[in-house]
């Protein structure tokens, strides 16, 4: 068995108690340590995504019970492209936070971000659909904590909401999970795939309640339209590194949609044929208008790009709905480009309320302002999806795999208009904010508190955050570059969706079915 | 026996949905581990019900025995909403006294620390 599947889970798990319990009081140790073992995080990512390149499906049986009775990790192309993503994201955010010292404004920082990176890794690695509830729990229990960060009365409103809401989805979850079990018998992914795939279709109507149920659980963690609301207020209300951490958060939810309706009730599947896609196709594309109409009426930097966060998962879920190789290609593609995107365009937008509060009005100028605008211009760039940046590329692909499906007026009218409401209030914001400061005469303005302090940043390591923010344009510019290979990838990746059979004969290998 | 188990799992899901509409925070909470409370008896359910019988194979004799692993998930399940409630509860709690109000919803009042 090859020990490495397991290692990135095992790393932030070992990792976080031994913050909390060893070195809690040292935040200088603290730091080491974390940066550490992101680092090695991502050498295991690359290491896994190497192994998956050949298109070898590998599993990893814990505790070495057999498949359909034990717990399973399973690495295939898609799961070394999602744990290779999160780790990539981590490093940045992680340097983002001790750099502007988030870290050091409440406790528990750097244990509560590994224990979010074991549960988000768990989730993409995990082979068995309780196990992926209790990844889930792991992931929301460390973003509680997280959201909550450094305390204040609006973010501790917010985050009873946010705790709320996602209690309610793990509830759903579980109500999923046991209609399932009580139907099939077995909560493995690919055994699940083998007895759905069995089931003779009059005998279906619990399997269809527990496939949509979960569904539903689903589109609450990707936010789709009637089950977003949660994501604006916890979002803008979060420390704003925080919530880039959570750009991909609302992907696991992508993911999962993408995972089990494609190997367990996947598009040949009888029982559930057009349960899915007829239902995520339009609740996307109002996810899309959604989130392009709140970019236009927010009113504070943080709920922009939340509401810009919600019209990237529009698109992305527009083109999972397709479920079609291409459309789950140009999904792959697009969800990495927006996870950086979104991720940079909170950072941004961080510095921004560091230095001159959130609210979107004139006001006097601020320290780096030159810089931090355009790295707002790039970010606002790739975010609305305009050329050269690798945005475009994601929509172009989107927008071509859904040429030959009957809805394709709609979704090309609702993602070239989202599209410009998106660029235009992005605009709106990133002129007001930037350009009409110098308009505003300090000595004039009397909500300037601190004039002398023109000059110099906020945080205490400028050098450190605006790195992390020049290596997640990085990763955007890459993408951009690359995008014949990366989407070449992505294709590789589709195809081995689209073909369970491999998937569940590498889990159930020895077993009689 | 089926009609009870239903029964129960119906009005616990029902009083949970009704208390979590609720406006105020202490309710809320009330709901949700009904809600909880729900899901742990239809997770139960889930392997058939079976009275007296224990969740071991016996391979020497044919004795009836109830599927161990919905047990195994409820424990899972108690475990996490227990934590969770505790969770929320104290979050709960320290933004009421930080804003000395426990309503759910956020309203826009300037002044307000963001």
């Amino acid at each position: 068995m090859n020990h490495l599947i397991v290692a990135p889970i095992v790393l932030p798990a070992m990792l976080a108690p031994f913050i909390i319990m060893v070195i809690r009081h040292h935040l200088d140790l603290q730091r080491i340590f974390s940066v550490a073992a992101t680092l090695i995080l991502l050498g295991i990512s690359f290491a896994l995504m190497g192994q998956s390149l050949g298109g070898e499906i590998q599993t990893y049986e814990l505790g070495d019970w057999p498949a359909p009775f034990g717990i399973v990790l399973v690495l295939d192309r898609l799961s070394a492209l999602m744990v290779l993503l999160t780790s990539v994201l981590a490093l940045p955010i992680v340097l983002y936070a001790i750099g502007s010292g988030w870290d050091k404004r409440g406790r528990h920082f750097h244990a509560l971000f590994h224990f979010q990176l074991m549960g988000v890794i768990g989730a993409f690695l995990t082979g068995d659909a309780f196990n992926l509830f209790v990844f889930f729990e792991v992931l929301l229990i460390a973003s509680y904590g997280l959201m909550t960060h450094a305390g204040g009365t609006r973010r501790l409103r917010a985050g009873v909401q946010y705790v709320v809401y996602n209690l309610l989805g793990s509830t759903l979850f579980l109500f999923a999970l046991g209609t399932l079990y009580a139907v099939t018998g077995t909560l493995n992914m690919a055994d699940l795939a083998v007895r759905v795939a069995e089931m003779p279709p009059e005998d279906t109507a619990l399997l269809r309640v527990g496939a949509v149920l979960l569904l539903l659980v689903f589109a609450v963690k990707a936010a789709l339209l009637p089950l977003h609301f949660w994501l604006p207020l916890s979002y803008a209300n979060a420390p704003l590194p925080v919530a880039a951490l959570f750009a991909i958060m609302t992907k696991v939810g992508a993911y999962s949609i993408l995972r089990m309706y494609t190997l367990v009730f996947g598009p040949e599947v009888a029982a559930t044929q057009g349960l899915v896609g007829d239902w995520l196709l339009p609740a996307a594309m109002l996810t899309l208008a959604t989130g392009a109409i709140g970019i236009l009426g927010s009113r504070d930097i943080g709920r922009i790009v939340a509401f810009a966060a919600i019209a990237s998962m529009g698109t992305l879920l527009i083109a999972v709905g397709l479920f079609t190789p291409a459309g789950t290609t140009a999904a792959l593609y697009y969800m990495v480009h927006s996870t950086f995107a979104t991720a940079l365009m909170f950072l941004v937008a961080d510095m921004v309320m560091e230095r001159r509060g959130p609210d979107i009005t004139p006001h006097s100028p601020m320290p780096q302002s030159g810089l931090i605008a355009s790295m707002f211009f790039v970010g606002a760039i790739a975010l609305a999806g305009m050329p050269p940046l690798s945005g475009f590329i994601g929509k172009l692909l989107v927008l071509q795999a859904s040429w030959p499906v009957p809805e394709r007026v709609a979704i090309w009218a609702v993602v070239l208009i989202g599209s410009f409401v998106t660029i235009v209030g992005l605009a709106r914001a990133g002129s007001l904010i930037f350009w009409k400061s110098h308009a505003v005469d300090p000595q004039t303005d009397p909500d300037t508190n601190e004039p002398t302090e023109i000059d110099t940043a906020p945080e205490p390591y400028p050098g450190l955050t605006f790195s992390a923010a020049f290596a997640l344009l990085a990763g955007l510019i890459a993408l951009t570059i690359f995008a014949g290979p990366a989407s070449e990838f992505a294709g590789a990746t589709a195809d081995q969706l689209f073909n369970p059979d491999r998937y569940i004969e590498a889990v159930l290998k020895g077993a009689e079915k | 026996m089926e009609l009870l188990l239903a029964t129960a799992v119906g009005v616990l899901t029902a009083s949970g949905i009704y208390l979590i509409m609720r406006k105020r925070t202490f309710p809320v909470i009330l709901g949700l581990s009904q809600l909880t409370y729900a899901v742990n008896v239809f997770l139960f359910a889930t392997g058939r019900l079976a009275v007296g019988q224990p969740p071991i194979l016996n391979k020497y004799a044919e004795v009836a025995y109830t599927d161990p692993l919905p047990q195994a998930l409820v424990l899972t399940a108690i475990v996490i909403s227990f934590g969770m409630t505790a969770v929320i509860v104290m979050l709960a709690l320290s933004a009421y006294l930080s804003s000395r109000d426990d309503r759910i919803d956020l309203t826009e009042e300037p002044g307000d620390d963001a």
